[in-house]
């Protein structure tokens, strides 16, 4: 039978998360609650030394005097902090090789199509995985060893490259940012770090897997890409989470430097647990991600968010040097009762500097979608550029997408265009599809890629299949 | 092949059809024709199983199949194929994938493995130069910006790939000029064979020019009110449809 738009909807509110399982591993977790003896424990724990502890303290001191933002178009049941587990990781968490890893991990990997043998046959991508908080799996290091690329863990790096990570953890995203932020510079459990050394080209796309898999622990992700004078690196981030009834918080914060000449492109596919159809559950995700262009440099930001309860996420650029670009490109879904407010900030400082905005948001079901982005031109950034796309695909009567631009010019020579749609997949459309003899699902795949193929089109093709998969996963898995 | 016996259909309780019967076998061209409002289009809808419309009383049989029950993929998958009036816009989605992902969908619902890259790459290319059809056209969103004689070309030419047993011409003719009208009626005259049927919905004769009817059907208020051959074509364009 065809579908009404009716039937439609209600097919895709009975949608059911498809990673929804968990991992029975022995994990060694803190009691919840945070003060300054957990935070200290944490950075003892991970054996850090004395500048880092005094550096989380400092983050915890702020944190507890700032408070939670609320400007935001989300509303949710505000976490309560005292009552969450700061440190979970893996009892065991160094491996020599493969065989010692821990075989309900390599099946939970398996389960999300991941497995580390496969990935490491799969020329071309080495992936740092980190299961719940710590890295238990590192590949290729020693490829990427040979041109001078480090790709560790962040404990790894305070612990190896002190000089490195002290010189610009924190340099981006202050402590202070914003409540997130701080949070996460206080009690920040593990992440990854990679430096490209100057002119190198990094050979592979840098990936990382992101999971939750601890009930009750927040995920506090910590990620810093150094791209020296003239190299170039592409670093992928991808995750999923178990299905679990009681909210989890995740609070990550990436921080990108492009040094004069560099390239860093950024990519995301986040598939956090959204909660259940009657919005019970789901991970709360309130990231914050920046980054800073020198001379000449560039970042893209590539994001497709098809998960989370709330999500809060802005990935910027501060186009500090004169010639310097920032791109986001961005594909956000939501369904059922998830809430996303996202988008990005171009802070134009450096003359010359261009950036480019491309957002397409999707609702279903009684999500609410909101695109949220700052256009900042300041006084010396003459000749600054910027272009900016929001286009929102409605699904059904019940949701919402919402278009908050800011834009604030301070030089006379600035060029701003803002771009912005919204439209409604059309039971014309679908049938059109139907009498070709493609059935409902597909014709919305079809559809929800078409509108999004800008975006996919920026993914490095190993993640754009993935990427496309998810979409699917999200809105037509669901009406089958 | 389609047997449409005493059909009445209503759309939001309006009663459009009154009682409307067809018979069209294999091989076979049939014209129906009629003014604005008269039911035209809510035929080929109701052939396609397009739901808004509401069957409330006859039978249309497909093959001997009674396909009310069945929904508008399962008919296509069957080998009804409607060219729409006004085909939609889906941006992002090139001609050639839309085809591709319509033909292995056809596939799939009779048990049949996807056609290789190859194959399909092949079948494209002869059937645009059928169509006369310029390949960057295939590489464009489908029905996005296209003129009204590019969108009809492009139904046809889809048409052409799917290849199916009964084609529902619905006011093909409209926005096409007359070098467009005969490219498109050459193309439908070469995919039309014996064993499959072609039903051509049209408020004027014109196209009949070019694609020879076997019968003419006069629809008016929701009957057919008289049948015959070209030669009642050629009459309704002189003496309009207020004679019958």
């Amino acid at each position: 039978m065809a579908y009404t738009e009716e039937e439609l909807k209600k097919e895709l509110e009975s949608q059911e998360y498809q990673y929804g399982f968990t991992t029975d591993i022995d994990s060694e977790t803190f009691p919840v609650g945070l003060n300054e003896d957990i935070v200290k424990a944490i950075s003892k724990k991970k054996n850090e030394p004395e500048w880092m502890t005094q550096w989380r303290l400092e983050a915890y001191s702020a944190w507890k005097e700032m408070e939670e933002p609320n400007w935001h178009n989300v509303k949710y049941k505000k976490p309560d902090f005292q009552s969450i587990s700061y440190f979970s990781a893996p009892k065991t968490n160094k491996y020599k090789s493969l065989d010692e890893v821990d075989p309900e991990l390599i099946k939970t990997f398996e389960k999300l199509g991941i497995s580390i043998e496969e990935q490491k046959k799969l020329a071309g991508v080495a992936v740092d995985i980190v299961m719940d908080s710590v890295s238990v799996a590192t590949t290729f290091r020693e490829t990427l060893a040979e041109k001078g690329i480090i790709f560790c863990s962040i404990s790894e790096a305070i612990k190896d490259y002190p000089e490195l990570v002290k010189k610009y953890i924190g340099k981006v995203i202050p402590r202070k940012d914003n409540y997130y932020a701080a949070l996460n510079s206080a009690v920040f459990s593990d992440g990854s770090f990679c430096y490209i050394p100057k002119g190198v080209k990094c050979p592979m796309e840098l990936s990382t897997y992101f999971r939750i898999n601890q009930a009750g622990t927040g995920q506090f992700e910590r990620t810093l890409v150094i791209a020296d004078e003239g190299s170039y690196v592409s670093y992928l981030e991808g995750c999923t989470a178990p299905s679990r009834d009681e909210n989890q918080l995740h609070a990550a914060v990436v921080e990108l430097i492009a040094m004069d000449n560099a390239e860093i492109k950024y990519s995301t596919v986040q598939n956090w647990y959204p909660g259940n159809k009657h919005g019970k559950g789901g991970v709360y995700n309130f990231v914050t991600k920046r980054g800073l262009c020198n001379t000449n440099s560039k970042i893209s930001w590539t994001q497709v968010e098809t998960g989370s309860a709330v999500t809060w996420k802005y990935p910027s650029c501060i186009l500090k040097g004169d010639n310097s670009i920032g791109e986001f490109y961005s594909i956000a879904v939501t369904n059922n009762y998830q809430q996303a407010d996202t988008g990005t900030k171009m802070i134009h400082i450096g003359k010359n500097t261009k950036s480019t905005i491309i957002s397409k948001g999707i609702s279903a079901g009684k999500s609410q979608n909101s695109y949220r982005g700052l256009v900042q031109i300041g006084k010396r950034a003459s000749n600054a550029r910027n272009f900016s796309q929001c286009d929102s695909l409605l699904m059904g009567n019940n949701c919402g997408a919402h278009t908050f631009p800011y834009i604030e010019a301070k030089n006379k020579s600035a060029q701003i265009e803002h771009e912005a749609t919204t439209s409604k997949i059309g039971e014309d459309q679908i049938f059109y599809c139907n009498q070709r003899g493609i059935d409902t699902e597909k014709a919305i795949a079809l559809i929800v890629n078409g509108f999004s193929k800008e975006v996919l089109n920026k993914l490095p093709m190993e993640f754009a299949v993935e990427a496309q998969k998810l979409l699917e996963i999200s809105l037509e898995g669901s009406v089958g | 092949m389609l047997k449409i016996e005493n059909l009445h259909v209503s759309i939001d309780d309006k009663e459009i059809l009154k009682g409307l019967s067809l018979d069209v076998k294999p091989g076979e061209i049939h014209a129906i024709m009629g003014p604005n409002g008269s039911g035209k289009s809510t035929l080929s809808s109701v052939i396609a199983g397009n739901e808004d419309y509401e069957v409330i009383k006859g039978n249309i049989f497909y093959n001997d199949e009674n396909i009310e029950d069945l929904s508008a993929e399962e008919r296509a998958n069957k080998g009804i194929f409607m060219s729409f009036q006004y085909p939609v816009e889906i941006p992002g989605i090139t001609v050639t994938n839309f085809i591709k992902t319509a033909i292995n969908s056809n596939l799939k619902a009779r048990g049949e493995k996807e056609m290789p890259a190859g194959d399909m790459l092949k079948k494209i290319r002869e059937k645009s130069k059928l169509l006369e059809i310029d390949s960057k056209f295939l590489s464009r969103s489908l029905n996005e910006g296209f003129s009204g004689g590019e969108k009809k070309r492009n139904e046809i030419f889809q048409m052409a790939m799917l290849e199916p047993s009964l084609a529902i011409l619905d006011e093909t003719d409209s926005g096409l000029d007359i070098d467009a009208l005969k490219i498109v009626a050459n193309g439908v005259n070469k995919l039309k064979n014996d064993n499959n049927a072609i039903i051509i919905i049209t408020h004027y004769q014109r196209l009949l020019d070019y694609i020879l009817p076997d019968f003419v059907h006069v629809l008016q208020d929701g009957k057919i009110t008289k049948s015959g051959d070209k030669s009642l074509a050629i009459e309704l364009e002189e003496k309009g449809y207020d004679w019958i």
